[in-house]
């Protein structure tokens, strides 16, 4: 339907092919999040890997930042309809965490734990293959703590929700289990090329 | 449908029944939806407009009418500097026009339900809006609930929903209103003359003369985390604090 009178800005000329339907092109890093911005001091950070409630390996903030790091360089995508591009993440690729754990695939999908008790889903298949890290650096920076510092979740193919801010451990589960937002009617995966915003879309 | 009331929310029409200028930057636009819903007080649409050449546009927008199932729903805008949805609905949108929603939607920064104990309320400008659904949603629904408001504005004219607000404040015991005026005098005693900070966060908690149970924050970034630390510093439990950022 055509709304009438509206022109818009109309499309992002050259970049339109990397901005899914319904997203817009920002300039800024908006900051949304459904709680307190937790502050997680380095010095009590651990990261876990978890095999359902069993806990394969624990790290902290030294031992993590040991293990080889992956820089790269995404488009992000958030439900609320802004698209970032370009934006430069450093971290240490899922492949490269569940190796040092000595795990190859327990099972097919993963739940996402934060300090703040925020959870999301994601199938395993989305996380190798160089399609996801845990981020330590933004733009060559330490993470904020607005962006979800010490450490974030990045799966920048997934809806930004995905990619959880101020992580601390990644559990294994049998069955793809919905988290935080998917009980809350956002979609169980999240393909913003496919407009997977809500439930049922 | 999952326990928290969020559907399947499909696109659908509606027409822009009337506009109301309710401050120098904000106004409401009521909405006579096509499949009128009955959505939760918090609540969000998001709001598509498409350009002859098939470029669309999409904005989440908090609902501000209460939660009664009416085939009518306010949403206030505020015009943003750069705008591009806001930008329609400030300088294009008349009465008669169409344009498309889906909503329901959003399944956290929802009015407790059953109610509880007392609720804190922080929102800066339009971030007013979902709380309002709220306080109206109290008003017919729980009007026992105590409840406390803190609203940041610029100036007394940017007050948004300023005369509902003081009517509620003057019949109803169980509601506070406090207003952080942060470019002029406040003109009531009670209010702040000044951005908020954790002091204010702090006093407010203190004039609801009982522990929250849920508080609600709607603003920028910078507003939500000011107040969530104020709150956090007067003792308050996380957990019980919702939080909605604008930007995006």
């Amino acid at each position: 339907m055509v709304t009438r009178g509206f022109t818009g800005r109309g499309s992002s000329g050259d970049q339109s092919g990397r901005i899914p339907p319904g997203q817009h092109l920002v300039e800024n890093f908006p900051v949304l999040t459904a709680g307190p911005t937790p502050n997680v001091e380095l010095a009590d950070w651990k990261f876990t890997v978890k095999v359902g409630p069993k806990p394969v390996k624990v790290w902290n903030w030294s031992e993590f930042n040991a293990l080889p790091k992956t820089k790269v360089t995404k488009d992000i995508h958030c439900v609320t309809s802004w698209s970032k591009l370009d934006t430069i993440w450093e971290g240490v690729l899922i492949e490269d965490i569940l190796a040092d754990a000595g795990l190859d695939r327990p099972t097919d999908f993963v739940l996402a734990h934060s300090y703040d008790d925020y959870s999301t889903n994601v199938p395993l298949a989305d996380l190798l293959s160089g399609k996801a890290m845990v981020a330590l650096k933004f733009a060559g920076q330490p993470i904020t703590r607005d962006h979800g510092g010490p450490a974030r979740l990045l799966v920048p193919h997934l809806y930004f929700w995905k990619s959880a801010k101020w992580v601390k451990a990644l559990q294994f589960t049998t069955r793809d289990e919905a988290g935080f937002w998917e009980l809350r009617g956002y979609h169980i995966y999240g393909d913003p090329w496919r407009e997977q915003r809500y439930t049922d879309d | 449908m999952t326990d928290n009331g969020t559907q399947t929310a499909s696109w659908q029409s509606c027409v822009i029944e009337e506009i109301v200028q309710q401050t120098p930057s904000i106004k409401s636009f009521f909405l006579r939806l096509s499949r009128p819903f009955a959505h939760i007080a918090g609540q969000h649409v998001d709001v598509r407009l498409t350009a002859p050449d098939g470029y669309s546009a999409m904005r989440s927008y908090s609902i501000a009418s209460s939660a009664a199932s009416s085939p009518i729903i306010e949403l206030a805008v505020e015009r943003l500097p750069d705008g591009e949805v806001s930008a329609y609905f400030h300088d294009i949108a008349i009465v008669g026009d169409e344009i498309e929603l889906r909503g329901p939607l959003g399944g956290h920064f929802l009015w407790p339900e059953p109610a509880v104990d007392a609720v804190l309320l922080i929102a800066a400008g339009s971030g007013l809006v979902p709380l309002m659904a709220m306080i109206r949603h109290r008003r017919t629904q729980d009007p026992a609930v105590p409840t406390a408001l803190l609203l940041s504005a610029r100036t007394a004219e940017d007050v948004l929903f300023s005369e509902e607000l003081h009517s509620v404040e003057i019949n109803d015991a169980a509601f506070v209103l406090a207003l952080a005026i942060t470019r002029e005098d406040p003109i009531r005693a009670s209010d702040f003359g000044r951005r908020i900070d954790s002091a204010m966060v702090e006093e407010v908690l203190a004039r609801l003369h009982r522990k929250p149970t849920q508080i609600f924050v709607c603003g920028s970034n910078d507003f939500v985390n000011i107040a969530t630390e104020g709150a956090l510093l007067a003792g308050v439990d996380p957990s019980i604090i919702k939080t909605e950022r604008y930007g995006g």
